[in-house]
């Protein structure tokens, strides 16, 4: 099987990465040879072994949904790439 | 000046006990010497006054029965640390500084310890080279224009150059096993679940686990005792009984049970390897171990499995970075293009790679033949260990099938780098301990390591065992210092 030039600008898409047509392409031969790599797994059968999801196998600790830290919003908002003060900001959504 | 920074962690800790000398000499001592050393590009950022200023208060007024007293450490840049740059080695994160402190580097503090600054390692720790950081190659000591290994490149690097007494590192797939046994350093990752993953910048959260990277296996358990515990802000933080890992170091392994997988025996492996990974049986029986050949039959497709669940998890992970509430931002007509134009100008080659692979295997229509398909080849590569552990108490293999490279030897072909981990990324799959500790050298002098593997939570047999072997192997880099300007 091997990954088109279409298909990789719809997982760029997807990855909300923007890609020109020479990166396009220089992608679809990494992709390709990483995936000749991985289609090795093909030859295991794998019909009757449960998927592993995680090593901690134990089902998640339950808490209390309570608020441990406040007033915080000055901290939150110090790293926003926005001079705003008060809210993150993006652009403009609705016309 | 040059006493001090020859000495290791557990030695230098006693002398600051001892009174004999103060955390204000070694704190300048390191410092003096990284300023001389800035040619291997270790350090992304460096906190030297501060650290100078800790280092004063602590010897006016420091708590002397802390297990890292007024030590000066520097730390990978992977870990969030409070009020100072966290970049994780990315254009992405180039501005950000967070507003809290990662677990593991929480406890360093409270024991005593001191921040010397943020060490260099791979974007988002996606490499075996630290040649995709956005701040440049780091050089490791052991030659001129040879790669340190990867992810945590600075961090061996700066361990093995002397400009830290000892470090952590973080391990997704051998980011801290494969660049210690390129640099002749000791470097452990942890059973999944020990130490904290809170404030530690996500890559794969089913694999990922921070440990220590240090001159020796001593060293190495006493970092250990103060990074492991149980935190409550880690979902996946196993609440186990944990050793007292230096104090009850010992070096006795008669009869323990050591397992030789016949599947690590691979193709095109140098011949210096598998003679290093036999001298390693020889001595180990000669310290009166059990030597049992096994079988681990799907070693070999352990890589490609973790080509999908690594990258899978990272997608999601790296997600978040979209130019909105933190880090690097670029413009775009509107939101849409803001984040693509946005991830697009931050990340670097390899992770848009790895971002792609991951979106891919998790989209619709082949999420069953790629991402579930590696999650049941990953529950094999576990049974392959667990059916192992039946009949021996360790397994010892190389740390890598190869010695470092130069600088741009395989950055042409992603999958030529992606086999330099194919030893360490097995223990990751199945979250088990792991060690690396320097065993010999090449051809060129460049070191090579043997990997020791324990059962799950077990890190005191893997610490007793290694230190055993450390003490014989008597290993020495002798670095010429060529770098210092």
């Amino acid at each position: 099987m091997s990954i088109d030039l279409k298909t990789i600008k719809h997982i760029a898409k997807l990855s909300r990465i923007s890609i020109d047509d020479k990166k396009a392409k220089e992608l679809e031969e990494d992709l390709n040879s990483i995936f000749e790599f991985i289609e090795a797994l093909n030859k295991v059968d794998t019909k009757k072994v449960d998927p592993l999801t995680s090593i901690a196998e134990t089902s998640l600790k339950l808490r209390g949904d309570e608020v441990k830290t406040k007033n915080i919003r000055e901290q939150i908002l110090k790293n926003s790439p926005d001079e705003n003060k008060d809210f993150f900001v993006v652009p403009k959504v609705v016309e | 000046m040059s006493d001090i920074i020859n000495l290791t962690l557990s030695a230098l800790i006693d002398k600051i006990k001892n009174k004999e000398l103060s955390s204000l000499e070694i704190t300048k001592a390191y410092i003096t010497r990284a300023e001389k050393s800035k040619d291997l590009n270790t350090y992304i950022t460096t906190d030297f006054d501060n650290a100078i200023e800790k280092a004063k208060k602590f010897d006016e007024k420091g708590n002397f029965d802390y297990k890292l007293p007024g030590v000066p450490l520097a730390i990978k840049d992977l870990f969030c640390t409070n009020n100072l740059k966290t970049t994780a080695g990315s254009k992405i994160l180039s501005n950000f500084i967070p507003s809290y402190e990662s677990t593991v580097t929480q406890h360093l503090w409270d024991e005593g310890a001191i921040l010397l600054g943020k060490l260099n390692c791979d974007e988002f720790a996606m490499g075996s080279s630290n040649e995709t950081s956005f701040f440049g190659n780091v050089e490791s000591p052991v030659g001129k224009k040879v790669v340190p290994g990867g992810s945590s490149g600075g961090s061996a690097s700066a361990l093995a150059a002397k400009l830290t007494p000892a470090t952590i590192g973080t391990d997704t797939g051998g980011s801290i096993r494969q660049p210690a046994s390129f640099t002749g350093t000791v470097g452990l990752k942890p059973t999944y679940g020990s130490c904290s993953r809170y404030g530690i910048v996500a890559f794969a959260s089913s694999l990922d686990q921070a440990g220590p990277m240090t001159q020796d296996v001593s060293d190495a358990a006493l970092m250990l005792d103060v990074i492991s515990k149980y935190d409550t802000k880690d979902s996946t933080s196993v609440n186990f009984r944990r050793g007292d890992y230096f104090k009850s170091l010992s070096s006795n392994i008669k009869g323990k049970k050591i397992g030789i997988p016949k599947e690590y025996r691979v193709d095109g492996m140098p011949k210096e390897i598998e003679s290093l990974w036999q001298d390693g049986i020889t001595l180990l029986k000669k310290l009166g171990a059990k030597i049992i050949d096994i079988s681990l039959p799907h070693t070999k497709y352990a890589l490609p499995a973790y080509y999908i669940v690594a990258p899978a998890e990272a997608s999601s992970n790296l997600a978040r970075y979209d130019g909105v509430k933190y880090g690097y931002r670029s413009e775009g007509e509107n939101l849409i293009s803001m984040y693509e134009n946005t991830r697009s100008e931050g990340f670097g080659d390899e992770v848009k790679r790895r971002i792609m692979i991951g979106t891919y295997v998790l989209s619709s229509g082949y999420y069953d033949a790629y991402y579930l398909k590696a999650q049941k080849i990953r529950r094999l590569i576990k049974n392959d260990f667990d059916e192992a552990y039946k009949s021996v108490d360790a397994i010892l293999t190389p740390s890598t099938p190869n010695s470092a490279f130069k600088i741009g030897d395989k950055t042409d072909d992603p999958v030529s780098m992606y086999l330099n981990d194919i030893f360490t990324v097995p223990v990751n799959l199945s979250g088990l301990p792991a060690i690396s500790i320097p065993a010999g050298k090449d051809k060129n002098n460049y070191p090579l390591g043997l990997q020791i593997i324990g059962k799950a939570f077990e890190e005191q047999n893997l610490l007793d065992i290694s230190h055993s072997m450390e003490k014989e192997l008597s290993f020495k880099n002798n670095l010429q210092d060529w770098w210092i300007k």
